[in-house]
Order: C-alpha cells, then sequence, then structure tokens
C-alpha cells in the first residue's frame, strides 16, 4: 500500500467516524466539536489532494468562521432543559431514509465520476491565481450573484441584530 | 530540506521527515516559549522599575528550569461540574492550532516544513482555529468566570481576523503571491526592498497588521479573554499545571507565529537588509544559519514590542475593543486595500523609488537617533527628577528645593 493510500483511509474514516458521531452524540455541545473535527478532517483531505486553497478556504471560513458562531450559539443556548438531545423513532425513519437515498445518490455520481478519466497530474492543479482569473472572466455572473446574495445575508443579519432603539417617552412635566 | 532522509526506501523518508519535523517544530516551541516567559518577566520587572528573577544563576536564566519542573510536577486538577472529555481536550486543541501554524512558515531560504502555494492564508486559517481550545475551555470548565473570558475571546476575534486578512491582503497584492517563501525571496537586498517601504499604504498596513495580530493572540491591552482584574484569570482559571501550560505555550507560538508571518511581508523575512545578495547562495550553511538567525531575532524583536505593550498599556473595556475593530481597523484596512491597488496601477516607478528611499532612510535615521538618545541618555536619574518622557515635570522633591 503506498503512503498517499494509508493516509487517505486513516483520514477518510477518522472523518466519517466523527460525522457519524455528531449525529449519534446525545450532547449537543460535544456534536459541534464532532462537526468542528469533521471539517477539519475535509479540508486535510483537501490537502492530501493537493488542493491548497480549497483546503485552506475550508480552514477559514467553516473552521475559522462558521464553528466558531456555531460554538458559540450553542454554548450559550446550552442550558439544562436544552443540553440533550431526544430523537424520537419517526424521526429516526425519516431522517434515516433521507440519508440513505442521499448516501446512494453520491456514491453513485461519485463512482461515474471518475470513470475512463486519466487522474489528473498534480501540478496542474490550479492555484489561487487561475482560481481568481476564473472568477472575474468565466465565471462572473455566478460569482456577482454569490457576492450581492452575500451582501444581502450581511446587511440582513445587521438589521436583525442591531440594538432597537425604544420610542422615546414624552418626558413628563414633574 | 526534503530530501535529507533520501538515504532511506521511498514513502519511508517522508514519514522518517515528518517525524522529525514534528519534534523539532514542538521542540523549539516549548524552548521559545520558556526563553519568552523569563524575558517577559525580565521586560515587565525592567518597566515596572524591579529586577525580576535575578536569584538563580547569571541574570536569573536558571529560573525557566525551575518554572518548566513545577509545571510538570504540579497536581493536574479539574473541577466536579467540568465536562471532563472537553475539559481535557481544550489545551490540545489550541496548542496544535498554533502548532500547525510552524508548517508552512519560512525560517530561511527553503529553511520551511512545507513548502505550500497559499502559505500566508494558511497560517491565517489555522491561527485563527487557536480559539476553539478557549471557547471549549471556557465552556467545559464548568465555571461562570471562563465562560464570560470564552464568550469575549470569540467574539474579538472573530471580529479582529476581518482585518486581519485585510491587511495580509495588502503585502500579497504588492507580491502577486501566496507563497511566503516568495514574498521573502523578493524583498532581497538592502532595507529599502522590504514591503514595509514600498508604498505609505504598506507602512500603515503594518502598523495595522501588528496590533491586530496582537489582538487575536489576545495579548494585552486586548487581553479580554484573561483580564485577571475582572474575572481571575477567564479562561484558564480552572486549568493547572501541565494543561494550563499548553495554553500559554500556544499563547507564545501564535505570537512568534505572527511576528514570523509580520516580518515575512514586511520586514523582508529573513534578509539582514545590509547585504544586496542571497547568503545561503553564497556563503552554504553560514548563509543558511546567518538567515534562521535573522529571521529568529526579527521575531523576538516583535514579540518584545507586544511585552512592551503590555506592559505599558492599560487593558481596553470589551466595548472599546470591539469599536477600534470595527469602527477604525475596519475601514483603515479597507482604506489601504483601496489605495495600494491604486498605487500598482496608476503610480509612476520614478515615484514609487522616490518614496522607497525616502521613507527607508527616515526610518533609519529616526531609529538611529532612538539608539544615540537610548545610548548617551543618563541611565539613573538624579534624586526627584524623572526619566523619559516625563523628564522636567515638576515632582514633590523638586518643589521642596
Amino acid at each position: 500500500m503506498s503512503l498517499d493510500l494509508i493516509l487517505f483511509t486513516a483520514i477518510a474514516s477518522a472523518t466519517a467516524l466523527s460525522a457519524l458521531t455528531v449525529v449519534f452524540s446525545r450532547n449537543i455541545v460535544r456534536s459541534a466539536l464532532w462537526l468542528l473535527l469533521t471539517l477539519i478532517g475535509v479540508s486535510l483531505l483537501y490537502f492530501l489532494l493537493g488542493a491548497e486553497f480549497v483546503g485552506a478556504t475550508q480552514l477559514i471560513v467553516y473552521v475559522g468562521g462558521t464553528m466558531v458562531l456555531v460554538v458559540f450559539g450553542v454554548m450559550l443556548t446550552a442550558q439544562q432543559q436544552f443540553l440533550k438531545i431526544r430523537t424520537r423513532p419517526q424521526e429516526w425513519l425519516v431522517g434515516g431514509i433521507l440519508a440513505g437515498s442521499l448516501f446512494v445518490l453520491l456514491v453513485n455520481a461519485s463512482l461515474k465520476m471518475g470513470e475512463g478519466k486519466a487522474p489528473p497530474p498534480s501540478e496542474a492543479l490550479p492555484g489561487a491565481g487561475q482560481i481568481g482569473v476564473g472568477f472575474l472572466t468565466t465565471y462572473l455572473l455566478p460569482f456577482e450573484i454569490i457576492s450581492v446574495h452575500l451582501l444581502v445575508v450581511l446587511i440582513g443579519a445587521a438589521y436583525l441584530a442591531r440594538a432597537k432603539r425604544k420610542p422615546k417617552e414624552a418626558p413628563s412635566d414633574g | 530540506m526534503k530530501d535529507l532522509f533520501s538515504f532511506l526506501p521511498a514513502r519511508l523518508d517522508l514519514v522518517a521527515y515528518s517525524l522529525v519535523i514534528g519534534v523539532v517544530i514542538v521542540s523549539f516551541i516549548a524552548g521559545a516559549a520558556s526563553i519568552f516567559v523569563w524575558l517577559e518577566r525580565k521586560v515587565s520587572g525592567r518597566i515596572q522599575d524591579r529586577l525580576g528573577p535575578t536569584r538563580l544563576g547569571l541574570f536569573g536564566l536558571p529560573q525557566m528550569i525551575a518554572d518548566a519542573i513545577k509545571l510538570l510536577t504540579k497536581e493536574d486538577t479539574s473541577p466536579d461540574v467540568a465536562d471532563k472529555f472537553l475539559f481535557k481536550l481544550a489545551p490540545y486543541l489550541a496548542f496544535c492550532a498554533s502548532f500547525v501554524a510552524f508548517v508552512s512558515l519560512p525560517f530561511g531560504e527553503g529553511i520551511v516544513a512545507y513548502e505550500l502555494n497559499v502559505a500566508a492564508f494558511f497560517v491565517l486559517a489555522v491561527l485563527s482555529s487557536e480559539i476553539f481550545g478557549v471557547i471549549l475551555a471556557g465552556y467545559a470548565s464548568g465555571s461562570k468566570w471562563s465562560l464570560f473570558g470564552g464568550i469575549r475571546e470569540a467574539a474579538q476575534v472573530v471580529s479582529y481576523e476581518v482585518p486581519r486578512s485585510m491587511c495580509v491582503l495588502i503585502p500579497v497584492i504588492v507580491a502577486g503571491t501566496l507563497n511566503l517563501n516568495t514574498i521573502g525571496r523578493q524583498q532581497m537586498g538592502f532595507f529599502w526592498e522590504w514591503n514595509l517601504f514600498h508604498d505609505p499604504f504598506t507602512f500603515c498596513a503594518f502598523v495595522i497588521f501588528f496590533i491586530v495580530a496582537t489582538a487575536s493572540c489576545k495579548r494585552a491591552p486586548f487581553d479580554l479573554a484573561e483580564a485577571e482584574s475582572e474575572l481571575v484569570a477567564g479562561f484558564h482559571t480552572e486549568y493547572s499545571g501541565l494543561r494550563w501550560s499548553y495554553f500559554f505555550m500556544a499563547e507564545y507560538a501564535s505570537m512568534f507565529a505572527v511576528s514570523g508571518a509580520a516580518s515575512l511581508l514586511f520586514l523582508g523575512g529573513w534578509h539582514t537588509g545590509f547585504l544586496p545578495f542571497e547568503a545561503s547562495a553564497s556563503w552554504g550553511w553560514g548563509g543558511h544559519i546567518l538567515n534562521v538567525l535573522v529571521f529568529i531575532s526579527k521575531c523576538s524583536l516583535l514579540v518584545m514590542v507586544m511585552m512592551w505593550m503590555r506592559w505599558s498599556l492599560p487593558r481596553l473595556r470589551i466595548d472599546q475593543v470591539m469599536m477600534t475593530c470595527l469602527k477604525y481597523f475596519l475601514p483603515i484596512s479597507c482604506v489601504l486595500l483601496l489605495g495600494v491597488c491604486v498605487w500598482e496601477l496608476f503610480v509612476p516607478s520614478v515615484v514609487e523609488l522616490g518614496w522607497r528611499y525616502l521613507s527607508a532612510a527616515a526610518c533609519a535615521l529616526f531609529m538611529l537617533g532612538l539608539v544615540f538618545r537610548l545610548l548617551t541618555g543618563p541611565l539613573t536619574m538624579p534624586r526627584g527628577q524623572l526619566p523619559g518622557a516625563w523628564a522636567g515635570v515638576e515632582t514633590p522633591l523638586m518643589k521642596a528645593k
């Protein structure tokens, strides 16, 4: 077995295991922690594939940004009655069917994707420069749509979170 | 660097290499942290008009061994209400993040564990995940002080990440690459070749980056996660012994890492600034050693400035911290980013060269003047007179005369 294969097996199984633990853990803070480890595992897989830029982006966006907010929110809301998650049997059923069909779909798609193609040489993977040029030429419209979307989300979040001023009561003539 | 173990069979050399690199980085962090702790005690002592550790050996240097023994042998306690698993995991998470940053930090021409093409981005990404250790420690301790510390840390670091990334982008725009090795190589030569003197925007960006980096390392005056006057010791209130020492090793390691990033991005990396050629290319191993020494001393100098700031400035309130970031640093860094783009596109090379020489000369003259005043000034003031910036201020003793 080559070193790449050993590393891939180790990282992928650790990622899959922590993803399963996210679902099966009863404690919500532990779930958040395992989700963090899953996301780190995914970024490690990107690094292993040679996609350094995507790996670092995964780290800074999900691990450094999103997960901090998730953990932050979970920590503040994880009081006594919300700390443990109870799942009812019908939720297990619906969730299980959805997850199973999605899994079959993804496995099918990913097996078909590699068919009849030689693996790309590792040197030819695009770096940050090519990705940037691509964003501003070929994929300008999707890029702009996503940017405007994110801007709208940002303004909306700021609007929702702003300090709400109560209407000033008229000063009483004491 | 990678072919150090080429005598081993294929793939085994990579394993041996990564093991050795891991051990080297961990021991470097531990050694540097213990020296910085000694230095911090000395610096704080001098700033507060006392001596710091003196009893043990030369300059109290063996004190750091005593400190290490104390930390290793202290009892490892955890509170009853703590979430034990997370409580034990948190210090390692914090340490891992700072450790990984060193993997792509070049210490000299080719002296880097793994040359990443996006190293600048990677260092930022990894350092920003250090706060998980802090947040989890705050939550898992089961103490209100710790939770407050963790929450403050989360709010502070997430906000300061934005101006920090923007300030990193400014020299990256000048260099045209995210590879820290290439950025270091581009600044070869005399000190006016450094990115610091490239244009007025990079000069301001360095100052902003340094302040913001201090904040994201949760160093005073931004150490609200600890805030010993309000929160006992903040997020590490419940920690003791070795686990506590992982937190402060992570802190010193990330201070060193951001200083390393600052010196690579702005201060010429491993170049002395006085040699117009690459030292390692002409002098072989001697040059490599010189490069590493220069890099480490630049970083240590920046770490010392952080200590200087810590012991001279009072701690900010949390609303002041957030206001400084969102109302001042963020707009300033946006303006700097736009400014450097305009400068790169429209300013003729004559103006650029002129700015380089002028600003470098002004900085060098300022430093020389500072050193001259330090060397020629009196070491101690006569009785009843204040030194430094307070010279000439009337004191009660002067009034009595």
